[in-house]
């Protein structure tokens, strides 16, 4: 019972951050209908960004005193962090995405995946393609609750992610970019006969998706200790499942769906066997492309020509 | 009398691909041998990739993986078959070529059979989730191969023998290969089925309200493009006396598709140059390894933009040759 409740934990606290990064996902495919593939390598510029800004501002100096990271720079950290995979997600979609916007579905795609892979190797000439470990921005301290351990980390990765999440929703149910981003995904043609500026909604959801992700790279790094160029990849795709299980287009379903990809993740690693805790997240996708590919909170919409 | 010709035709030409392998092998070192090889297995696998990925508007960017399914099951098969074919036909070339051939075929079949599984489920729906699902297939199928312990696990397999697999590969396998899947390809692709493949690239609602069968045409040629992969890895495993993991990156993935975007997505004879490019530019910059992908990203994005069709788009390199100047148009007549 005890392991179970640990799995649980664990699994939440990995969900929240594949819940993060299936947000970008869905949100640029409910808009442009765009597989964004580079999302998972924003995820890991973010993470690095935060590598650096902590560098820079001094975390190896506290390290050595013993000292705890003051909160108000951890805060700083996460928000130059997200600035910056912002000012990439627009720079991307200025860049490659916009060019190719009206072309036929195939060559945004290719776009999207040359972009990732043009990411990835930049990211490994830039930032040396070995690990690095992580600057403890947040020290950990652990507590017990019924036999079960749990860290202040796993309690902040939920908490900021929950409030991000909740930001989110208040942000596209609330304000006027929101009430746009909605439209245009509901029917981009009409909405720019409605008069909505199409090209800066969507600049500004490039901007969400890629700060939420970078959000999720620095929780990431906290998470798993080290961090590489290479970590969007596998992440990004487990985010994208997740997007996919929830019903893609649909943010509550990304937050559902990454949740319960980082529950089912940690399970198996728990109790079947951890080599196959990247398989699942596959056998997943596959289940629900079979029997409900619309996914398990999104509508089903008729193709039409 | 058809038959008649076509049977001498199809013998001069073993004939003469015999003759080209002596050639070969005299002429050139072994460093240029296996670049030639290198680019008719590549040449394998862009044909094939091209029948999904251009012909029929599909994409997968998980072909590696097929191609790792081919080469592991050709070599296991291969090694499993030596004894009872060297215990019927002695040890001589004959029996060689019967272990190669069958092992080949067995590592298609193997490739075709887990193209049928991915393609299944996520051909029922648009192409964008073959995508996904391919690139998942690709890197669990390499977890998997790292993990099997009858298969060598993450050093590879090599076979029973300590030199490694026999090299079977050589110039006139390859050249045959190559040439009978651009052949089937070809056919395949201006046959009728070809055009309804066509058909579901274009448009597909409209493919299925012409009562074209798209799903079941997807997942076959998604199958056949499998297979394909696998006859190449086949090929490739007994090039280099065995196979590993790491021979099946997402890198190998992403070579693929930069051969059918430079040839021109849903040309052959585009693929056939694509595969020769990628062959020999990989050689040329072997010096800049760590530059290499990078450029290749930056050579994906800039033909999107600029020319998203590639080099030849849907045309065919042959029938550019052979397309007759339109007739001029008659001296317009003055009216009075």
């Amino acid at each position: 019972m005890t392991q179970f409740l640990q799995q649980i934990i664990n699994g939440l606290s990995l969900g929240s951050i594949y819940a993060l990064i299936a947000l970008g996902y869905t949100m640029v495919y409910g808009i442009l209908k765009l597989i964004n593939f580079a999302h998972g390598e924003v995820f890991m510029v973010g993470a690095y960004t935060g590598f650096y800004a902590a560098s820079a501002l001094g975390v190896a100096g506290f390290e050595a005193k013993n000292q705890n990271f003051p909160l108000y720079l951890a805060v700083l950290v996460l928000v130059i962090a997200m600035a910056a995979a912002a000012l990439l997600g627009m720079a991307i979609e200025f860049l490659a995405y916009r060019p190719v916007r009206s072309a036929p579905r195939l060559t945004p795609l290719i776009t999207a995946i040359g972009v990732s892979l043009f990411l990835q190797n930049a990211g490994m000439l830039l930032f040396s393609p070995n690990p690095q470990r992580y600057p403890a921005i947040l020290s950990e301290v652990r507590f017990e609750m019924f036999g079960v351990i749990v860290t202040n980390i796993k309690l902040t990765i939920f908490a900021v992610a929950l409030c991000l999440m909740l930001g989110l929703h208040l942000f596209v149910k609330k304000t006027w970019t929101g009430r746009a981003m909605r439209a245009l995904s509901f029917n981009i043609d009409a909405a720019k006969l409605m008069g909505i500026d199409t090209n800066r909604v969507i600049r500004s959801t490039f901007a969400i998706g890629s700060g939420l992700a970078a959000a999720g790279g620095i929780l990431f790094g906290l998470d798993q200790i080290t961090i590489n160029p290479l970590m969007g990849v596998l992440t990004g795709l487990k985010a994208f499942v997740a997007a996919v299980l929830g019903g893609i287009g649909s943010i509550p379903g990304a937050v559902v769906g990454g949740l319960l990809i980082g529950l089912a993740e940690q399970l198996t690693a728990g109790y079947l066997s951890p080599e196959y805790r990247d398989a699942i997240t596959f056998l997943i996708l596959i289940l629900i492309l079979l029997l409900k590919p619309e996914g398990l909170l999104g509508v089903v919409r008729v193709e039409k020509v | 009398m058809r038959a008649i010709i076509r049977s001498v035709v199809v013998a001069a030409a073993l004939l003469s691909i015999y003759a080209l392998q002596m050639g070969v092998e005299l002429a050139f070192t072994e460093y240029v041998q296996r670049i030639i090889l290198l680019a008719g297995i590549n040449v394998i696998l862009a044909v094939g990739l091209n029948l999904i990925n251009g012909t029929t508007g599909q994409f997968s960017i998980g072909h590696a993986g097929f191609m790792a399914v081919g080469a592991y099951g050709a070599a296991f098969v291969g090694v499993k078959l030596a004894g009872p074919v060297h215990g019927a036909l002695g040890t001589g070339g004959l029996a060689d070529a019967v272990i190669f051939n069958l092992a080949l075929l067995a590592g298609a079949l193997f490739a075709g059979i887990s193209g049928l599984i991915v393609g299944m489920p996520s051909l029922r729906l648009r192409g964008d989730y073959l995508a996904v699902v391919t690139l998942g297939f690709g890197e669990i199928i390499r977890i998997l191969f790292n993990n099997a312990s009858f298969l060598g696990s993450a050093t590879g397999y090599f076979g029973d023998d300590p030199s490694g697999l026999p090299a079977y590969t050589n110039f006139f396998w390859v050249f045959a290969w190559v040439s009978a899947i651009v052949v089937l390809i070809h056919n395949l692709t201006f046959s009728q089925t070809g055009r309804s493949l066509a058909a579901i690239r274009e448009d597909e609602v409209a493919a299925e309200a012409m009562a074209t069968p798209t799903t079941r045409l997807k997942v076959t040629a998604f199958a056949i493009s499998a297979a394909t992969a696998g006859i190449a890895g086949g090929l490739f495993a007994h090039m280099q006396a065995g196979v590993r993991p790491e021979d099946f990156r997402f890198e190998k993935s992403i070579d693929m598709i930069v051969m059918i975007i430079v040839g021109g997505l849903g040309s052959i004879s585009g693929a056939i140059l694509g595969g020769i490019f990628v062959a020999v530019s990989l050689e040329l910059m072997r010096d800049l390894q760590q530059y290499r992908l990078v450029l290749y990203a930056l050579l994906l994005i800039v033909i999107m933009i600029v020319r998203p069709q590639g080099l030849l788009g849907t045309r065919e390199l042959h029938h550019l040759l052979r397309r007759k100047k339109p007739a001029r148009p008659s001296a317009p007549t003055e009216s009075v």
